[in-house]
């Protein structure tokens, strides 16, 4: 909310008698803002109660008729600039609140109704062999981390050489292809990244070949191209004086790369592939063809079926069991579990760029 | 060390564009070799050919010869690694490395190009260069903090301490004084009168007063027009350039008259 910081000054006339504009302005009071917004719910309150409306359309009511009110009280006191900057700043901060209820009301919800399954039992137990109550998704928790964990092992060397060569070597049409093919893989359905996976590996080791392996490779599908943007960017923003600076000690070149680019860039690189997993370790659909589900322990990623979070958190809900509650409680929490897990990698990701960051201490 | 560099005929290309026509001339060891001349007259790109930096910039080529004590520098077996091992370089803005501590920025050269050394034999390295480098006094009791630490004047001499630390024969500077307080500057305009004893220097600078407070050479590039290559129009001895250069058009330029 906008506030302005200089005291109130009574709202006298703004134009000196003797008609020579004045630089000083009225000014609303400080508790402008916060008067106007109750006094437009206490309005908006009134007209819905009086034509019987719900809580979204008394919100909005709310947002305009206080930029409304706001900005026009402005512009009677403090003039049309100040005006159109209270009325603006009442747009942008209404389009941030919106912009943030859902994600509140997701997680709300999601820590709401994940609590009452949170417990020890769910992070110990498999699946095998429950029926109704009970039950956890350790099976399913050992799956995400095995998956996601053989899909960033096999990504990040890919992307991170890919974007060496990017920016340190390619120059010509090969570079332009792969920044082009790089693109188009970034807006891959993810659906479409497992139903290539399932394919190459009912291709190479016959049909019906459903493993955590080839769940990793549709991951890698997704997440080789988000390795090879966030690294390329960050290996640019790294100066031509440093790498001038290593060649003319008489540098060859893939060391100017491996022990001073690098370097510089890895605080940024790091970040970027954290955020990279948290992209991918949601994923379900890729999962859900090329991984399959199963209902207890495997963690062999070269064999069998592997459950993983957000597979054993949809077919918990898409099938539950008799009685449904345990199921759909058990979704709630593996949706948790999964909002945690990306919670904590965002959480690595800035301390791994404070602590890589050059510093510049005395 | 200090070796003597031969110059014949170097023509210098961006692609299709000559940037420097010609250029004739010897580099004497031990003595510092000022470039003047107007903006735009080549002096970076012509410096920048000494060690082969230029290689850099795909577009960039050279033909002619720079001889360095009967070594041509662009003979078909010579690679741009080695010679920049030999030529070592000093950049107009201050550029440490900022992952490294200042001993790291010193140990840099030897690292980065494999001498395998003992930690005291580095350790020795890293202070003579430092002193060497007018730097060991400030510097000794935070060498492990990060380079980027220090001031700009003792970045740059930081600079210096990390391109002699690997024992080039020639240290080319660009304008390293331009982003320096006057007091920095004086500190490594000494520098340079005290490094001249053992390397042999060349210099590029804008600041006339100091080309003529530092070098025994001065060379007046010049440029006939935009478009134009830039060409070396005389070098000689600083007080001769300085007092009785031979052509008008270095004496117009080192009088303020243009440039
Ligand atoms: N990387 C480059 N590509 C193309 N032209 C360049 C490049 N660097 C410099 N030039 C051109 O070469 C000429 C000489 O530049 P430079 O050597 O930087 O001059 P100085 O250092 O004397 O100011 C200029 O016309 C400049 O535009
Ligand atoms: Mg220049």
């Amino acid at each position: 909310m906008s506030t302005t910081t200089s005291p109130p000054t009574p709202t006298e006339s703004v134009e000196p008698p003797n008609g020579t504009k004045s630089l000083v302005r009225g000014t609303l009071p400080r508790w402008a803002s916060w008067g106007v917004l109750g006094a437009a719910a206490v309005l908006a309150a009134l007209i819905a109660r009086l034509l019987g409306f719900g809580v979204a359309p008394f919100v909005l009511l709310t947002a305009v008729l206080y930029a409304v009110g706001i900005s026009g009280w402005s512009r009677w006191i403090e003039g049309g600039r100040k005006a159109t900057d209270r009325a603006f700043t009442a747009v942008v901060t209404s389009a941030f609140l919106l912009a943030l209820t859902p994600l509140v009301s997701v997680v709300v919800t999601v820590i709401s109704k994940g609590l009452d399954r949170f417990d020890g039992r769910f992070f110990t137990y498999s699946m095998r062999g429950v029926v109704g109550d009970g039950g956890g998704a350790y099976h399913a928790i050992m799956g995400t981390l095995i998956t996601s964990g053989l899909a960033t092992l096999m990504s990040v060397p890919i992307g991170l050489a890919t974007a060496i060569y990017l920016v340190e070597y390619g120059h010509g049409r090969l570079a332009r292809a792969i920044t082009f093919f790089v693109d188009v893989m970034t807006g891959i359905p993810s659906i479409v990244a497992g139903l290539f996976a399932y394919a190459l590996f009912a291709l190479v080791f016959g049909p019906g070949t459903v493993n955590g392996f080839a769940g990793a490779v549709a991951l890698s599908v997704l997440m080789i191209p988000i390795v090879v943007r966030s690294s390329e960017e960050m290996l640019k923003i790294v100066p031509d004086d440093l790498r001038e600076a290593a060649f003319a000690l008489g540098t060859p070149k893939w060391k100017v790369v491996l022990r001073v680019v690098l370097p510089t860039a890895v605080a940024g690189i790091s970040t970027g592939v954290t955020l990279a997993i948290a992209r991918v370790v949601g994923e379900t659909a890729p999962l859900l063809i090329a991984t399959g589900a199963t209902g207890s322990t495997n963690l062999n990623p070269f064999s069998g079926q592997m459950a993983t979070l957000s597979v054993f958190s949809y077919y918990e809900y898409a099938s539950p069991g008799v009685p449904i509650d345990p199921s759909l409680d058990r979704a709630w929490t593996a949706a948790l579990t999964l909002m945690l897990i990306v919670m904590v990698l965002n959480l690595v990701a800035r301390s791994i760029s404070l602590l890589f960051a050059p510093k510049a201490g005395r | 060390m200090a070796k003597r560099i031969d110059v014949k005929d170097l023509d210098i290309y961006y692609g299709s564009f000559r940037a420097v026509r010609s250029v004739s001339m010897t580099i004497q060891p031990r003595a510092v070799t000022a470039l003047i001349g107007p903006s735009g007259c080549g002096k970076s790109t012509y410096l920048r050919a000494l060690n082969r930096m230029h290689e850099l910039i795909p577009s960039a080529r050279v033909e002619g010869k720079v001889v360095m004590d009967d070594q041509d520098l662009y003979a078909p077996g010579m690679d741009p690694v080695d010679v920049r091992k030999h030529v070592g370089m000093v950049f107009q803005r201050p550029n440490p490395f900022p992952t490294m501590s200042i001993y790291d920025n010193v140990a840099a050269g030897l690292r980065l190009n494999n001498k395998r050394l003992r930690k005291s034999e580095t350790d020795d390295v890293v202070e003579e260069s430092l002193r060497g480098a007018n730097l060991w006094e400030e510097v000794k009791d935070r060498l492990r903090k990060p380079g980027s630490g220090l001031s700009g004047g003792q970045q740059q001499r930081l600079c210096i301490a990390r391109a002699i630390a690997v024992r080039p024969d020639v240290l080319l500077m660009d304008e390293p004084c331009s982003a320096l307080d006057p007091i920095s500057t004086h500190a490594v305009e000494d520098l340079m009168a005290q490094l001249k004893e053992n390397y042999t220097i060349v210099i590029v600078t804008h600041n006339m007063q100091q080309a003529a407070r530092v070098s025994n050479y001065t060379g007046f590039f010049n440029i006939a027009g935009t478009g134009q290559p830039g060409e070396l129009v005389e070098i000689d001895e600083t007080p001769t350039i300085f007092s009785t250069p031979t052509h008008t058009a270095t004496e117009e330029y080192i009088s303020g008259r243009f440039g």
